[in-house]
């Protein structure tokens, strides 16, 4: 809402400097988002109200003219100008004269730039100043012709005394649908700075044939409208409106039309009533013979009308119209027909001033896309009461302006009158829920600030709310009025004080927490990328021949997704926006890959490293109708060089699945889960022979591996091996271990053996460790894998495995020959049960 | 024979000060004690000499040997010195090399902010509490005083789902209901931290995606007041102890008395900047006291109970804390932004 200063001042005393106003405004829950300041700028000893005496041809240009202007100082000058809207002959117009010196904006120029009026010469003729259009003045963007001030405008008064104003453009929460006027916002200046606010209660000269019988208003459907009223006003003469009227419009941001246009946009803006005119003439009545009829009543099917903006438009039978006669000639509280506007032809005015239900208001604006002034009030909410003094004024207003003859009497069907409300204030729940005393005479002063009547009551004060607070209904819609009016800021501010409530653990919070810093310190990034993805993305994330398996690329929801990793489930089945922004976000994902590949390729578009992670939820649906399950999943991402390159790394070497496999180690050693294991894994979003399962307990939990070059391709990712992992967080929360198990360190020197045996190759490596430490017992300390060899000196199908044994006691000093014991039983053990040869101590 | 045993002995000793290698030592060595050495072969020859000579020959060929063997040691420490200072210098690196790059990840710098919120409030006891960010229109609105047509819905724009009365949060908010029906009737102090979703362009200002932290207190003796403190409290800690905090009334359908809070700019210290849109403060929540009817909805009963809520934008304090002035930047996950935090 745009509140031109000099309109609130004929409401209110304004006794706070324009700064203060809009602070006590803006802590009191109107936030002023902009001052702005008419006429500040304009030089008071250079720019003046100016009278033009007298308007000569130029000499030497046909399209210029010259005027000469009385400003009241000294002796009228000459100035030259081209405005269109003075001519040859004309006199007693009065401008906006600027002397040389004066500072202005330049006319011509394209952007705002500010000049310095110089004398000069145009065309042989010498211009001792300027008349301004509005655009010079910074009022608007008007070129086209200079300012034209009323007839009374006093000549040679700086002209930013009688044109400047402030307008505060105020940002006006829903709740605050009373302010959509300057009386709303007079009235709460007022209660905020101690004044009263002087809200008239209007009068129209009536000498007009009494209404009766000359309008027949009938409301269908008083649950959607529960009044309407209606004056008229004939022999108007159409025209435009005054000046301070355009000029009131235009700063409030309406564009002035004609006179009678004017005065229901003027009037709603000051009353918050909307108000619509229409021609009089061009309504129909019901019958033959009658009067002109108004009928409120929802659309008919099928029905339609062409609104004020020229639009054809569909109705349907929820949207509440305004017919005559003949048929529609509005829709309720939205917008005007076309049929019946006002035009230059019109001669009688019938003004309607009616109130319509919110919400389905705000349903037919939304359903038409159209929000107009008028909606914007309706859907919030007005005052039924109101409808008749607004259109007084108006009808009072275009007497004035117009020239037309006010009928007696208003024409009003009024079904559902409005209600006073009463509500109990029990003045002890201000310090239970505000936090300050207040003895009940002050929470009564306080309340009559804005309006409210108090009565004593049993436990309390019944507090009559004013019939223009439709937003207060409840006890604590008055504690919020009260502390409003305290001032937040004298609120006190305390610690809070009662009991805490019980502290609890809270695991998968501090999982993610561990997660995040375990792989922090494995050199990842954290990502965090969208929920949503494309319909396509996932799919994306399998080979083309894939896509029809249902094992791996799931179409229905159900509790069997949680088993899938990565999920994959068709777009149609995953919860879906009904109205997406974009295409590349209409799908609520089911695993993490897509989102985290597509990252990977906007990075490797400057970049050769990516290692990323993210902890974030999937939404797999479980049904067809319901919320889906939210499980919180990790994603990571790994390709590129193992580190950066640099001269001590000329060419590092790319990072392959081992990599990927160190940090899965190090995150299951952070998060101390024991019992974990991997088993080679075959899913076609994977390399086919660099993918394993990560199983914890004997439940799978993740999937990690190479990402399949086919898939790579599709994701138009460049010629890299790029590792992956998806793993159910949720799932592996029951295996963290929270406090960890201290081993003593043994005081006594330990034995290192290495051992080299040759194995099958189908034999995984972590069978034969199993078997080693199985067999080892308490002695073996620790195992090290540290070759893998196959080549020319081992057998086909065979591969050489070297380990580091590290055996020691807690007891005593190990000899030798006790830990080769040891040893000894391992190799034996081995040779029994995987068929392992010893090749000897170590080495290939 | 005592004349040549003072010249070797000055022989010896000038060319021992020129030895500054161990095999020149050595060398040095085997030349005046070794076994051909003058001094050794004196010492040898003795018997050949006449027996009067003897005693003093003797004793100086034996005096020599002691002082050339001892300034041999000497010059061993002061050579082998020498060698390592030479060895050390040889592996002399231009320091001003580049290191070998070590690689060390970090969280992103939202996550950063919510885990300094966390800590924050969990002095004040407020714990985290988890919920859904697919929601029902009932908990996401309707629960929350927002019927169907409410006006107020205008304030979120939402994504609904193809599913009926489920959209995606546009708030944290639909967890404080979650929270108090689950907690009813202990007292409640919670934080709900997570994703929320707006139908909205994505622009330097604006996503579709973003964080919110909820916070909300239910118990017995709550007041406005208490909201302020922990609101003060909260917003010192953050952004520092010498910002001003600011109460301003404002609007939520679910709060009543409702508020937005302002801290003074940082950046101009109340002075109007661009950050701060000229006005010297800075929006950083929106809070008040829970309103009655949804109090109930939650279970507790508004006479016994009171409590506030509050909500903050996680990415706005990460915008303004590092002078972000572009929203996009937090999910498109460029590597040359992640580092920086
Ligand atoms: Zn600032």
């Amino acid at each position: 809402m745009r509140v031109p200063l000099s309109w609130l001042k004929e409401y209110v005393d304004i006794t706070l400097p324009v700064e203060e106003l809009a602070e006590r405004l803006t802590l009191a829950g109107l936030e002023v988002a902009a001052i702005e300041r008419i006429g500040a700028e304009w030089d008071r000893d250079k720019i003046f109200v100016g009278e033009i005496l007298e308007v000569k041809p130029h000499p030497n240009a046909d399209r210029l003219v010259l005027a000469v202007v009385n400003y009241g100082r000294g002796a009228p000058m000459t100035v030259v100008t081209g405005a269109p809207n003075i001519r040859v002959g004309e006199k007693g117009h009065k401008v906006a004269f600027a002397t040389v010196g004066a500072r202005l904006i330049d006319g011509y120029s394209e952007e705002k730039r500010y000049m310095t009026l110089k004398p000069s010469k145009i065309r042989g003729v010498p211009s001792e100043g300027m008349v301004c259009s509005e655009k010079e003045l910074g009022i608007s963007d008007d070129h086209e012709g200079i300012i034209l001030l009323e007839d009374d405008a006093p000549v040679g008064v700086p002209l930013a005394d009688y044109l400047g104003d402030v307008v505060l453009d105020i940002d006006l929460t829903p709740n605050l649908a009373r302010c959509l006027s300057i009386i709303g916002v007079a009235r709460e200046v007022a209660a905020l700075t101690g004044q009263r606010a002087r809200v008239p209660d209007p009068v129209a000269l009536a000498e007009g044939a009494p209404i009766d019988g000359q309008i027949e208003i009938l409301i269908e459907d008083p649950d959607l409208c529960n009044r309407y009223s209606a004056l008229l006003v004939r022999d108007v003469k159409i025209g435009p409106s005054p000046k301070w009227m355009q000029r009131r419009l235009t700063l409030a941001g309406m564009r002035p039309i004609n006179n009678i246009v004017d005065v229901t946009n003027y009037v709603m803006l000051e009353w918050g009533q909307p108000l619509h005119a229409f021609d009089y003439d061009l309504l129909r009545p019901r019958r033959a013979g009658g009067p002109p009829a108004i009928i409120v009543r929802t659309a008919k099917p099928g029905e339609r009308m062409t609104t004020l903006d020229g639009v054809d438009r569909d109705l349907t039978s929820e949207m509440l119209l305004i017919t005559d006669g003949g048929g529609p000639v509005a829709i309720a509280g939205v917008m005007g027909g076309l049929e019946s506007e006002v035009t230059e032809q019109t001669r009688n005015v019938l003004i309607e001033s009616a109130n319509f239900h919110a919400i389905n208001n705000r349903r037919t604006s939304q359903a038409l896309k159209l929000v107009s002034e008028a909606s914007i009030r309706f859907s919030r909410g007005i005052p039924a009461s109101r409808t008749v003094p607004a259109a007084t004024r108006a009808a009072e207003l275009m007497r004035t302006l117009a020239g037309g003859v006010v009928a007696q009497g208003v024409a009003d069907n009024y079904p559902v009158p409005q209600v006073q409300r009463t509500v109990r204030l029990r003045p002890n729940q201000v310090g239970r829920v505000l936090g300050i005393d207040m003895t009940a005479d002050q929470v009564k002063a306080t309340l009559e600030r804005l309006e409210f009547e108090c009565a004593p009551a049993p436990d309390g004060l019944d507090v009559k709310v004013p019939l223009h607070r439709l937003d207060v209904e409840i006890e604590a819609d008055l504690l919020e009025e009260i502390a409003r009016m305290v001032g937040y800021d004298r609120i006190p501010t305390t610690r809070l004080r009662d009991e805490l409530p019980p502290q609890r653990n809270n695991p998968p919070l501090e999982l993610a927490r561990r997660v995040r810093s375990a792989l922090a310190g494995c050199g990842l990034y954290e990502a965090i990328t969208y929920s949503f993805v494309g319909a396509e993305d996932q799919d994306r994330l399998l080979p083309p021949a894939s896509r029809g398996d249902v094992s791996v690329r799931a179409v229905e929801p159900g509790p069997h997704l949680r088993d899938m990793l990565p999920c994959i489930l068709a777009a149609d089945a995953c919860i879906r926006l009904a109205n997406p922004m974009t295409p590349e976000r209409t799908t609520m994902r089911t695993t993490l890959l897509a989102s985290l590949l597509a990252v990977t390729a906007a990075n490797l578009r400057f970049t050769e490293r990516v290692n990323l992670f993210e902890v974030a939820r999937v939404y797999l649906p479980v049904d067809d109708k319901g919320l889906p399950n939210e499980v919180t999943h990790l994603g990571i991402v790994m390709t590129g060089p193992r580190t950066e390159r640099s001269w001590l790394t000329p060419e590092p070497e790319h990072q392959d699945f081992f990599d990927l496999k160190g940090v899965v180690e190090a995150l299951m050693a952070a998060l101390g889960i024991g019992d974990w294991r991997v088993e080679a894994a075959a899913h076609p979003t994977f390399h086919p022979g660099r993918c394993a399962n990560l199983i914890v307990g004997d439940k799978r939990v993740g999937i990690f591996g190479e990402l399949n070059p086919a898939v790579r391709v599709a994701w138009e990712l460049p010629e890299q091996r790029v590792c992956l992992l998806e793993m159910d967080l949720d799932a592996v929360l029951g295996h963290v271990s929270a406090a960890v198990k201290f081993q003593p360190v043994s005081r006594y020197p330990a034995v290192v053996q290495d051992m080299a045996i040759v194995v099958d190759e189908n034999i995984p490596a972590a069978e034969v460790e199993r078997v080693i430490r199985e067999t080892g017992g308490r002695l073996l300390r620790n195992v090290v894998l540290f070759d893998v060899y196959q080549g020319p000196s081992i057998p086909a199908g065979k591969r050489s495995l070297a380990y580091s044994l590290t055996y020691q006691s807690d007891e005593k000093t190990l000899t030798d020959a006790e830990a080769a014991k040891v040893h000894n039983k391992i190799v034996q053990r081995l040779t029994a049960v995987l068929g392992a040869q010893l090749r000897g101590p170590s080495g290939r | 024979m005592l004349e040549q045993l003072s010249d070797i002995r000055e022989r010896a000793m000038a060319a021992l000060a020129g030895v500054d290698s161990l095999a020149a030592l050595d060398a040095w060595r085997t030349e005046y004690l070794g076994k051909k050495s003058f001094v050794t072969t004196a010492l040898k020859g003795i018997g050949q000499l006449p027996p009067e000579d003897r005693p003093v020959v003797g004793k100086a060929a034996h005096e020599l040997r002691l002082v050339l063997e001892a300034a041999l040691e000497e010059a061993r420490q002061r050579v082998l010195a020498l060698e390592q200072e030479r060895a050390a210098r040889a592996e002399r690196v231009d320091v001003t090399l580049p290191g070998r790059p070590a690689t060390i990840g970090r969280l992103h710098p939202i996550t950063q902010i919510l885990y300094e919120i966390y800590s924050i409030f969990a002095e004040m006891g407020f714990q985290v509490y988890d919920a859904p960010e697919v929601e029902t229109d009932e908990l996401n609105f309707q629960l929350l005083n927002l019927p169907p047509d409410h006006p107020a819905r205008d304030m979120w724009s939402t994504f609904y789902t193809t599913r009926d009365g489920i959209l995606l949060r546009t708030h944290t908010s639909p967890g404080q209901i979650r929270a108090m029906r689950q907690f009813c009737p202990e007292p409640i102090r919670v934080i709900l931290p997570g994703r929320v979703y707006r139908y909205e362009a994505v622009t330097a200002r604006s996503e579709s995606m973003f964080h919110q932290v909820e916070g909300l207190a239910v118990g017995p003796r709550i007041t406005m007041a208490d909201l302020k403190g922990v609101l003060t409290d909260f917003a010192r800690r953050l952004y520092g102890e010498h910002r001003q905090v600011r109460f301003r009334c404002s609007y939520f359908p679910f709060t009543e008395p409702s508020m937005e809070v302002d801290v003074s700019c940082a950046l101009c210290d109340g002075a109007g900047c661009r950050v701060c849109k000229h006005t010297g403060w800075v929006e950083i929540a929106g809070a008040g006291m829970v309103h009655p009817q949804v109090l109930r909805n939650g279970g507790y009963d508004p006479e016994q109970f009171t409590g506030f809520a509050f909500g903050m934008g996680p990415d706005r304090i990460a915008m303004l804390r590092y002078g972000i002035d572009d929203i996009r930047y937090f999910y498109s996950d460029d590597l040359r932004f992640l580092a920086q935090f």
